[in-house]
């Protein structure tokens, strides 16, 4: 459980740093490092990562846009289409991003096990 | 094992990654688009309007005021560092639209959507399009200050190019995946073809050939006279045009080419339009001349406008900007107001060519052989190949339909001649309005305008009104230029221009006031070729009755007239149709309908039933009656509104009744109830559809996004009546773009409000913040300011800081 938490967290405040500095793949390269030094057990290995970045996804987005008074969050979730609902396209983002880093994470487990063996 | 799930994982991570990095389809790159640090949410913030910004090559520090409706109030030092913080400024607001539009000129839309924009783009680089935004700027060249104001503006919106990233990028670039390229003079150019193809690129010389071919001279002249029996020019008929002492074209011996064409390239909207029209001070309430202006454009988000002051010591100004050209386009300083309507003359003419061979190397002309040149045009397409149109020039202009493109003849072909083709500093007009000070400035700031032409409406404080119809305009040959010219014969080419100070104008004429709506310019008595080609017969007829029913007018009766809903043209048609219609061939419904319409008072307000009823019945009648036209063989065109009712109420069993569909022979008076009977039919399903048909919900005006409309960032059903050919132009995609009024007091009054926002970016409150105003009829007080002191309108201040070059 601890390493969980740990890995959680990491994976969070990799993704934070590096969108500084990198694209909207940052995400993938936290999970998949993060993969590498904390290695998690069976579907862990991809919802932890998968959690942490839709968390971080969701509410940045929420942050930004709520201070926007979701202005163009709505018209998006018009064009998606998703009915127009901003938390929708909030949702949508948090998965988006949450995914691209969980797969990048169980590439990262993969080849930590054959390195190790 | 261990291997295989490795690179299992591995392929699933790039899928992952090459998923949400690539556009798919309409998708936008999902991953990319929806990244928080990066993508579509970082646009959902308002734009920073205060602090200070580093410009390079600035020459002393810029001001901007912004107000409470987003307008920036642009200080300067001089005119170079005005025009730069007008393009920064600009870019910072509409820089999408911007370079959307000048793609689009350019014929560059494909590289942007793909291969459904190919057809668009060949016909744009056919036309000519990216030909004459070079030759408009070899013919700029000639003044070099004019060349700096330009290479100041685009320097302007390069530095705010600069100063973005792929986070920062307008919401439109995230969407496509693409990201903006620099800034160049030629794509100023570019957007002043963009307006010329608009408002001066039409033309029905084909389909009228087609037509004279089919129906013989007399029945064409019937369909298309050069003169309706009703005209209410521009210049007042009065007007002695004495002064002329050049001649008209003589019209030489022969024969015209009637060929076939069985299709013409796309035209501009044939409501593209305006109103404008002045007051005079002893016309006035106030003692101060009045001006008002409203151009009638798509409407569209960004909106094709938007709304500036810009001053420096010498001068200040403040109106409607066109973003990528320089200065103010419609507007007033603290001396003069101007506006323009678009002066809708024949420009544009077709030569037929004659190839010697299937080379196409040399054409003839004049019993002898001229060589052609070729202009390769690389089209590129999104996700395909490169598509390479070679269009081959005459001494006309571009050979635009040939055995490649709507033609199937190796050997011929036909070239268009265009006053877009000739180039002339027409920006230069503008930023000399800018700063006219008087009438006699006025007239020289006009004077080397050459395209599209325009009906320029002044007044200032000194209290003179005037209207010049300003242009570059053929001296043609009676009947020149109105059908397919050969283009072998060398009295077939333009022989000479009307000299500009012989362009129609009036200065304070006796009536108190000018005004113009796209109407026939002059009447019967004006030397020089004017022919009907779509002149508008309705707007300006009501225009003048108002101006003409009382003494006096203020700005409430200008902002009357802006909104006037009176429709005369079903004013004049509908109480003949009344007289003919048997109501005892009605079912019920269509009684009730019939009582409907008759009890309509020609208002197309909003909660009216009349209005709908009429609009759809017209339509109805109007495709019954032309029926011949409606055929997919060759290009044809049906006659104007005016004279399809002018014939109806005046040869109503003319042979063109007739539907030829049917072995009756029908009369216009059985168009009227056949027409009525499906108008019925269609109103009732409309409604059982849609609801209750009155006239906002039917007409649905709303404002549609540049890139193919999309919906989510367009404006729908609008609570705006009127429609075309209505003073209040606004049709379902079509009408006022831009309403102003300005009062000559000192300093000027001004109100202005336009159907959008000033802001280009769908995340922002000022993105479309006019459009319920402007709907409704409401105007804004435009806050113009004396000096670069801050009023209390004032919500922000950025000051533009120099910089030199090379330090950044």
């Amino acid at each position: 459980m601890k390493t969980n938490i740990i890995n959680f967290v990491i994976t969070i405040i990799m993704a934070l740093l590096l969108s500084l500095y990198l694209p909207w793949w940052s995400v993938m390269v936290a999970g998949f490092v993060s993969a590498l030094f904390f290695s998690l057990k069976k579907a862990a290995v991809f919802f932890v990562p998968f959690l942490a970045v839709f968390c971080f996804w969701a509410i940045y987005a929420f942050i930004v846009s709520s201070a926007n008074d979701f202005t163009l969050a709505k018209k998006i979730a018009v064009l998606l289409p998703l009915g127009g609902n901003p938390y929708v396209l909030i949702l949508v983002t948090g998965l988006v991003g949450g995914l691209a880093s969980g797969v990048a994470a169980v590439f990262g487990k993969q080849l930590v096990g054959l390195v190790r063996k | 094992m261990k291997y295989l799930k490795l690179v299992i994982t591995f392929i699933a991570t790039i899928t992952v990654f090459y998923g949400f990095n690539t556009k798919l389809g309409s998708v936008p790159p999902i991953g990319k688009f929806l990244d928080p640090a990066g993508g579509v949410w970082q646009n959902d913030q308002e734009e920073t309007i205060d602090g200070n910004v580093n410009i390079q090559g600035l020459s002393a520090p810029v001001t901007i005021h912004y107000d409470e409706q987003l307008i920036p109030h642009i200080f300067a030092q001089n005119d170079l560092d005005l025009y730069k913080a007008q393009g920064y400024i600009t870019a910072k607001h509409r820089l999408w639209q911007m370079e959307f539009q000048t793609h689009a000129a350019a014929g560059r839309v494909s590289e942007l959507i793909g291969s459904a924009g190919l057809n668009y783009d060949r016909s744009e680089r056919r036309r000519g399009m990216g030909f004459g935004a070079e030759k408009a700027l070899e013919k700029m060249r000639e003044n070099p200050e004019a060349i700096k104001f330009l290479e100041a503006y685009r320097d302007g919106v390069n530095s705010y190019i600069r100063s973005l990233d792929a986070k920062t990028f307008p919401v439109e670039y995230k969407l496509l995946d693409y990201k903006p390229e620099a800034w160049t003079t030629k794509k100023t150019m570019l957007l002043l073809m963009y307006m010329t193809k608009m408002l001066a690129g039409g033309d029905n010389d084909l389909e009228y050939t087609n037509m004279l071919r089919k129906f013989g001279k007399e029945r064409f002249d019937l369909l298309f006279p050069d003169f309706f029996d009703v005209n209410d020019p521009i210049i007042p008929k009065e007007t002695d045009w004495s002064f002329i002492d050049v001649e008209i074209t003589k019209t030489p011996e022969g024969q015209l080419p009637l060929d076939t064409i069985p299709q013409t390239i796309e035209k501009p909207n044939p409501d593209n339009g305006s109103n404008n029209w002045a007051v005079s001070g002893a016309k006035s309430t106030t003692g101060n001349p009045i001006l008002a202006n409203d151009p009638h454009l798509g409407l569209n988000l960004p909106s094709i406008w938007f709304v500036m002051q810009l001053s420096t010591p010498e001068y200040n100004t403040m109106g409607a900007t066109l973003p990528g050209a320089l200065g103010v386009i419609s507007g007033f300083n603290n001396h003069i107001a101007w506006g323009e309507t678009n002066a809708t003359r024949d420009v544009l003419d077709w030569y037929k060519i004659e190839f010697k061979d299937n080379t196409r190397t040399e054409y003839k002309y004049d019993n002898q052989w001229r060589n052609t040149s070729v202009r390769i045009e690389e089209i590129k397409v999104k996700g395909a190949a490169t598509v390479i149109d070679s269009v081959i020039y005459t001494h006309h202009g571009p050979v635009t339909y040939d055995h490649n493109f709507m033609s199937d003849n190796e050997k011929s072909g036909y070239a268009m001649k265009w006053v877009g083709h000739i180039g002339g500093n027409n920006q230069g007009a503008f930023l000399a309005l800018n700063k006219s000070k008087n009438y006699d400035d006025y007239v020289n700031a006009l004077k080397a305008y050459t395209a599209p032409a325009q009906n320029f409406v002044f007044a200032s404080t000194e209290g003179d009104i005037a209207i010049w119809i300003q242009g570059l305009f053929p001296n043609k040959w009676k009947g020149q230029g109105k059908f397919l010219l050969d283009g072998s014969n060398p009295e077939h080419d333009w022989q000479s221009y009307i000299p500009q100070a012989f362009n129609a104008h009036t200065k304070n004429p006796e009536r108190g006031f000018v005004s113009s709506a796209n109407q026939h310019p002059v009447d019967k008595n004006y030397p020089f070729y004017v022919f009907n080609d779509g002149y508008e017969t309705y707007r300006n007829r009501v225009i003048n009755d108002f101006f003409n029913s009382k003494d006096k007018f203020s700005i409430d009766d200008f902002k009357a007239l802006h909104n006037n809903n009176y429709n005369l043209k079903a004013a004049e048609l509908l109480p003949f149709m009344f007289d003919s219609m048997d109501d005892s061939l009605m079912t019920s419904e269509e009684k009730e309908i019939y009582t409907q319409i008759k009890a309509w008072d020609f208002i197309n307000d909003i909660e009216k039933l009349g209005p709908s009823i009429w609009s759809k019945w017209y339509s109805k009648l109007y495709h019954l009656t032309w029926d011949e036209f409606d055929t997919e063989e060759e290009a044809l065109m049906s006659p104007y509104a005016y004279q399809t009712i002018y014939l109806m109420k005046t040869k109503p069993e003319n042979e063109f009744m007739d539907i030829v569909e049917t072995p009756e022979k029908e009369t216009a008076q059985d168009l009227f109830l056949l027409s009525f009977k499906d108008t019925v039919k269609e109103l009732m399903d409309w409604k059982a559809k849609n609801g209750d048909y009155n006239w906002q919900a039917y007409k649905g005006t709303h404002v549609g996004h540049l890139l193919q409309g999309l919906p989510a960032f367009s404006r729908f059903d609008l609570p705006i009546g009127g429609d075309r050919n209505i003073v209040n132009a606004a049709s379902s995609t079509h009408g006022p773009s831009w309403r102003m009024i300005v009062e000559m007091s000192s300093p000027p009054k001004a109100f202005g409000i336009y159907p959008g926002g000033q802001s280009g970016n769908p995340g922002s409150a000022y993105y479309d913040n006019f459009i319920d105003d402007w709907a409704i009829g409401k105007y804004h007080e435009l806050n113009f300011l004396y000096n670069a002191e801050a009023t209390d309108q004032i919500m922000g201040t950025q000051t533009l800081t120099p910089i030199k070059y090379y330090e950044d």
